[in-house]
């Protein structure tokens, strides 16, 4: 991969691989995230998208190639270690408890607290506060903070979960499949909070099997296919078209079309 | 999720409940509106129910079942059963009367031993149930089994009889009966100390729920326990100490057993597990987790101690004591799900 930016990156990928076994879940990918920047990476069921996501996440070790944060070679042992790092990421399941109202959510695992010994309890207040103020730097006018998150819709759970990263000091916000379970206005939604995160900046990976969502925010794009990378490209090498195309296996798609044609 | 809320747009962001609602979703409302019944209805059959000294007995029947409520309904609430609560109150007050009698003079020492034993087997059931992954169904039988088999066969070895004996003359009775059995006159009617309690445990499990940290992880590792785990909350520590709230409830339930009467019977306890799992549900929680209150399972309680109180005061046969528990259990979970089920329909 040429570098494309003077800047150190936030994030950076080269050649890394992961084998489970036998089988090569990922060969060779390389990647870069700065801050202020969309990273999305594209690919097909299996193309070993979520590989990528634990190796980011701290959840599995790459076994080839190099992770760097900052320009400094690293080895992530835990999540713990890459959220103490600057990267969350929000995963599809979103981790939040749908019957807890969405101030408690938010602030979930890391309530702040004041008072001192066997009174020792929650700031609610600021709890309540707070998460209504981080919403709405996202744009989201959330009047009632004490609506269990269930009550939400997925597009809006999403951003929640999204606001909570970017509360919590992440530097890099790792989205996997944010708009897959989404209709298209929700689709919408979350992908206006993506570029408040990323204008906030933030260096953004945001993990999709749609090249349409990719191409209306992404700066940068990797194609990934059964493991391996088949494309790195900045927005000004590829168009829409292209993306699509080679998300969709290009030439193997123009061979499925004689094939069908050719049965007529 | 997808198709269905697509068509709903930003406006959703806007919405916001009415104090009604809000009321409408809190966990008591549908056990307190059948308290209000259950009330009426034993004051309009039976006369001598509105009497000050019945309400002290009421109270009473009610606190006992009451205690061990509230440890009970955080425990579901945090997404667990422990079927071993009832036999735990008999184990607590076997413990602490036969190593009172037989290792020391003091039934103070017998009642410290009996905490630390009590609060031992609460952290077993706990740490069981995190290293093996079982239901907690399946490993609080276990424990309940155990402990009903122990009780008979350790009082039989130590005792000879299925019952303690005596430790009225020992020392320290009189102020351990003070604290965990005797009886204040407020106003004419007689109160039990253990409504005092109750009451104090439940303000203790309301403040835990509501207003600590703790609160929060409880209600995290019911409502979604790999959500719960992915933000960082530590699930089986959590767990265990639920376990060992409970078993707080049963050492203060069982020195109460213990010095109202000064002798134990080995077999008691059995079946009360399922009435202060009953006291939590009609008090508004929910049996998968993550959602309920402590001030409803006190109310669960206080159905539960009008019920079988107001039976006898009316004059009633008490064999239809647990028909009446049975419908009200129906009756409370149905009215809490319904209304559940409207308040959020009508976001």
């Amino acid at each position: 991969m040429t570098r494309t930016d003077s800047r150190t990156a936030l994030v950076e990928l080269s050649g890394v691989s992961k084998h489970y076994g036998n089988v090569r879940a990922l060969e060779g990918v390389s990647l870069e995230v700065h801050a202020g920047e969309i990273t999305c990476v594209l690919g097909d069921n299996g193309a070993g998208k979520s590989t990528l996501i634990k190796i980011i996440s701290g959840l599995h070790r790459h076994d080839g190639g190099t992770l760097a944060l900052d320009g400094e070679e690293t080895r992530l042992a835990s999540p713990r270690e890459a959220l103490d790092r600057g990267i969350a990421t929000v995963h599809q399941d979103l981790a939040v408890v749908a019957l807890m109202p969405v101030w408690r959510n938010f602030f979930l695992g890391s309530e702040p607290r004041k008072g001192a010994g066997p009174f020792k309890r929650m700031d609610v207040d600021r709890m309540r506060r707070t998460t209504r103020a981080e919403l709405l730097r996202m744009g989201i006018d959330l009047r009632d903070v004490d609506q269990p998150i269930g009550t939400l819709s997925g597009g809006e759970r999403q951003c929640v979960a999204i606001a909570r990263a970017v509360h919590f000091g992440a530097k890099v916000l790792v989205l996997d499949e944010p708009t897959a379970a989404l209709g298209v206005k929700q689709s919408g939604v979350v992908l206006k909070y993506v570029t408040a995160a990323r204008d906030q900046g933030l260096g953004v990976v945001l993990i999709t099997h749609n090249p349409h969502h990719a191409y209306l925010v992404g700066d940068r794009f990797v194609l990934l296919k059964r493991g391996t990378m088949v494309g790195n490209h900045t927005r000004g090498e590829i168009t829409l078209d292209e993306l699509t195309s080679q998300m969709a296996g290009g030439d193997e798609l123009d061979d499925l079309r004689h094939e069908l044609q050719g049965d007529r | 999720m997808s198709a269905t809320t697509s068509d709903v747009s930003d406006e959703r962001f806007l919405r916001s409940s009415s104090p009604l609602q809000r009321l409408l979703t809190r966990p008591e409302l549908g056990s307190l509106v059948g308290a209000i019944a259950v009330f009426c209805c034993f004051a309009l059959a039976a006369d001598s129910f509105l009497r000050a000294s019945s309400l002290g007995t009421v109270l009473y029947a009610s606190s006992t079942i009451g205690i061990m409520a509230v440890p009970v309904a955080l425990l579901m609430i945090g997404g667990e059963f422990d079927l071993s609560a009832g036999v735990l109150v008999t184990s607590s007050a076997l413990v602490s009367s036969m190593f009172s009698y037989r290792m020391t003079a003091n039934v103070w020492v017998g009642v410290g031993v009996s905490l630390l034993v009590t609060l031992a087997v609460g952290a077993f059931n706990g740490i069981m149930l995190a290293r093996t992954r079982l239901p907690s169904f399946i490993v609080t039988l276990g424990t309940f089994l155990m402990l009903t088999g122990m009780n008979l066969g350790f009082t039989k070895l130590i005792s000879g009889t299925v019952s303690t004996r005596t430790i009225a003359d020992m020392e320290g009775f009189t102020t351990a009966r003070a604290l965990f059995a005797s009886t204040l006159t407020v106003g004419g009617t007689h109160i039990k100390v253990t409504v005092l309690w109750w009451l104090a445990l439940v303000a203790l499990g309301s403040w835990i729920l509501l207003r600590t940290r703790a609160g929060n992880w409880i209600f995290a590792v019911g409502g979604n326990e790999q959500a719960a785990r992915a933000v960082g909350v530590p699930v089986a520590r959590t767990k265990t100490a639920l376990y060992m709230g409970v078993a707080l409830g049963a050492w203060i339930c069982g020195q109460h057993l213990l010095f109202s009467y000064d002798v134990v019977q080995s077999g008691e306890g059995v079946g009360n597990e399922l009435i202060y799992i009953i006291a939590a549900v009609i008090g508004g929680c929910l049996i998968t987790g993550g959602h309920g209150s402590a001030v409803g399972s006190a109310v669960g309680a206080l159905i539960f101690g009008m019920t079988s109180k107001g039976i006898v005061f009316a004059e009633w046969n008490p064999d239809w004591f647990t028909f009446f528990l049975g419908a009200m259990l129906l009756l409370a979970t149905l009215l809490n799900t319904w209304v559940r089920r409207r308040a959020e329909a009508s976001k």
